[in-house]
């Protein structure tokens, strides 16, 4: 499996760029992967929807359905594809260190 | 030209008469090692009898959330070409229809930027280009979209691409506009198509009679199938015509050959329905009993033809098994009119998606949550009134709930009474 080194810290990445663990996740993580998901600047609404994705992996061990995102970050889908340009699972499921979408994608 | 890998598996199947797509691949390795090594990998396959792509693949352009299914193979060291295979799919136009100047400009770029290799069609519809690196990604739907005037296809828990037969291009059975409504839902439910928001996908499929030439009733989760309500339009002197010999029957699928047409037994006998008369001379159909089914239309086309007053029988729940077993889509709305801009059935449409985007589990397909909730269930949450045409027989087993407001007294029961009736 690929690594990269960002200040100071190894990721195992898979050829998506999904990190191999979500333990292995820190906000490095996040500031590494922007660019490459097509964001500037992170805002807090950014980590809103990092902090959510989260919080429901942890409880869950899934990511949540994208009804249930937009109901609890209050968040149209058009502006989480404004937040994040590839989309809740590409673009803010790569970010927040959860695993890989799987299906008929 | 020779193959820097062995393929004696591949090449047995460059023999016979059919079209080999081995040959096809191999005239395309000469100029692209992708294709030499996708020939390489799938001989792997072969031999071992085991798929070489690894689990899933998450790529896609921005601003979209589908579209791109990522590949990769478990064999970069032998076949490093196809390290990175994915698929782009294209929302094709409706009933396929090109003009070789747009098809040269799709092959001169994907020659350029993939394998030069396609799928003409996926089974959904899209036009498929197999086969580029990641980095190609947003170089190709650049330049789809600003010099091909194309859009990318649907995949993953949306509305994937909608698709329809021939209809009225070519076809004079249609009895709706396929193509102009698969475009009208296509463009109106954009949003839908390229950034996933429901529990699974969504499949439209528009036939323009019931020959359904797009399989709308297998395929789709929502089935648009052509038919029509007043009478079937008779021409006698055509109808003995068929009975003389003059006209081939079937338009000559059993064979060109002419022969005397047997109406009573090859039409009349096999409606299924029974509801047709000929006494040699005239043909008559009580059309009050004919279930539109097409097979004397199919017999004889240059005789009968589908009424004039047209419209569509809505059906919703096909899908492939998993994970509660396969369904072909059931009628729901028997018939309804199809005119644009077709405001009946998107409301209809958006309260299906509401109902189903509200109560539907993760990849539950929309047949399997009106399974869970009952179709009843289904009927009232798109406010549609229950009708014998909706189902093939009535229900045989007794568990039959009723709401309690339907019933005097409703559920309060009070025990005390009931023993004073019936001591214990
Ligand atoms: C990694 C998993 C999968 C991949 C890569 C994949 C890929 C595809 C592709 C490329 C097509 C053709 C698209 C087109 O015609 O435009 C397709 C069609 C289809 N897929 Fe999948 N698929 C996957 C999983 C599934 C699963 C799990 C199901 C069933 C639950 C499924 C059911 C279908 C059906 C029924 C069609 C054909 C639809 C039609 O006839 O119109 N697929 N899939
Ligand atoms: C006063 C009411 C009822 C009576 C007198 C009654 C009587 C019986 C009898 C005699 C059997 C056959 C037992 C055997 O052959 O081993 C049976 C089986 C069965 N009953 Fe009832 N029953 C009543 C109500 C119900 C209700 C309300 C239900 C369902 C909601 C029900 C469901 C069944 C089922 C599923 C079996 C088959 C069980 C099996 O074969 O494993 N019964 N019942
Ligand atoms: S489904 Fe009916 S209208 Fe459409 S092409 Fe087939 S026969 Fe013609
Ligand atoms: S369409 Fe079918 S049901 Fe109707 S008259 Fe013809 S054969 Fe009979």
């Amino acid at each position: 499996m690929p690594q990269v080194e960002y200040k100071g810290k190894v990721f195992d990445v898979d050829e998506d760029g999904f990190i191999d663990s979500f333990d292995k996740w820190c906000p490095e993580w996040v500031d590494y992967v922007k660019e490459s998901e097509g964001i500037q600047e992170l805002t807090e609404e950014h980590w809103k929807v990092i902090h959510v994705l989260q919080d429901y992996y942890k409880k869950h061990g899934i990511a949540p359905m994208v009804r249930i995102l937009t109901k609890v970050t209050g968040f149209k889908l058009k502006y989480i594809y404004e937040l994040f340009p590839s989309g809740p699972g590409k673009g803010a499921c790569k970010m927040a260190g959860l695993p890989k979408p799987t299906g008929c994608v | 030209m020779a193959l820097k890998h062995k393929t004696p598996m591949l090449e047995e199947l460059e023999k016979g008469p059919w079209p080999s797509f081995v040959a096809d691949i191999r005239r395309m390795a000469a100029r692209k090692p992708m294709c030499e090594d996708l020939l390489g990998l799938l001989e792997l396959s072969y031999e071992q009898k085991e798929g070489h792509w690894k689990h899933g693949g998450i790529v896609g352009v921005f601003g979209y959330g589908g579209g791109v299914i990522g590949r990769y193979c478990d064999r970069p060291d032998l076949f490093p070409n196809v390290a990175h295979f994915h698929t782009l799919r294209v929302n094709q136009p409706a009933s396929k229809f090109y003009s070789t100047e747009q098809l040269r400009k799709i092959c001169d770029m994907w020659e350029e930027k993939g394998s030069g290799l396609t799928n003409m069609h996926g089974s959904t519809g899209d036009m498929v280009l197999l086969g580029t690196t990641t980095d190609q990604l947003e170089p190709v739907f650049y330049h789809l979209t600003h010099e091909l005037g194309m859009d990318l296809g649907g995949s993953g828990s949306n509305l994937r691409t909608p698709s329809c037969c021939i209809g009225k291009a070519r076809c004079e059975w249609s009895c709706l506009d396929t193509q102009e409504i698969t475009y009208d839902l296509t463009m109106t439910y954009q949003d839908e198509l390229h950034r996933p928001m429901f529990p699974y996908k969504f499949k439209f499929k528009t036939s323009g009679c019931p020959n359904d030439c797009v399989a709308a009733i297998a395929r789709a989760d929502c089935s648009i199938i052509g038919t029509w309500r007043d009478k079937i339009r008779i021409d006698q002197e055509a109808v003995r015509a068929y009975a003389a010999g003059e006209l081939v029957p079937n338009g000559g699928s059993h064979g060109t050959a002419k022969r005397a047409l047997d109406i009573q037994k090859e039409v009349v006998d096999l409606c299924p329905t029974g509801c047709m008369e000929w006494d040699g001379k005239t043909l008559k159909i009580w059309d009050e009993d004919c279930t539109r089914c097409m097979h004397c239309i199919n017999v004889m086309p240059r005789a009968l033809r589908p009424g004039q007053d047209t419209g569509a029988t809505i059906l919703f729940g096909a899908k492939a098994p998993i994970l509660e077993g396969a369904q072909l889509s059931s009628v729901v709305i028997p018939f309804m009119k199809m005119e644009p801009p077709y405001d009946e059935f998107k409301e209809l449409i958006e309260k299906v998606w509401d109902w189903w985007m509200e109560n539907g589990k993760n990849r539950e397909r929309l047949g399997e949550l009106i399974q869970r909730f009952g179709m009843k269930a289904f009927l009232e949450a798109i406010e549609v009134q229950p009708d014998p045409r909706m189902i093939k027989t009535p229900r045989y087993n007794p568990y039959i709930f009723y709401d309690p407001a339907d019933v005097p007294g409703g559920w309060e029961h009070d025990p005390k009474a009931f023993r004073e009736r019936h001591h214990a």
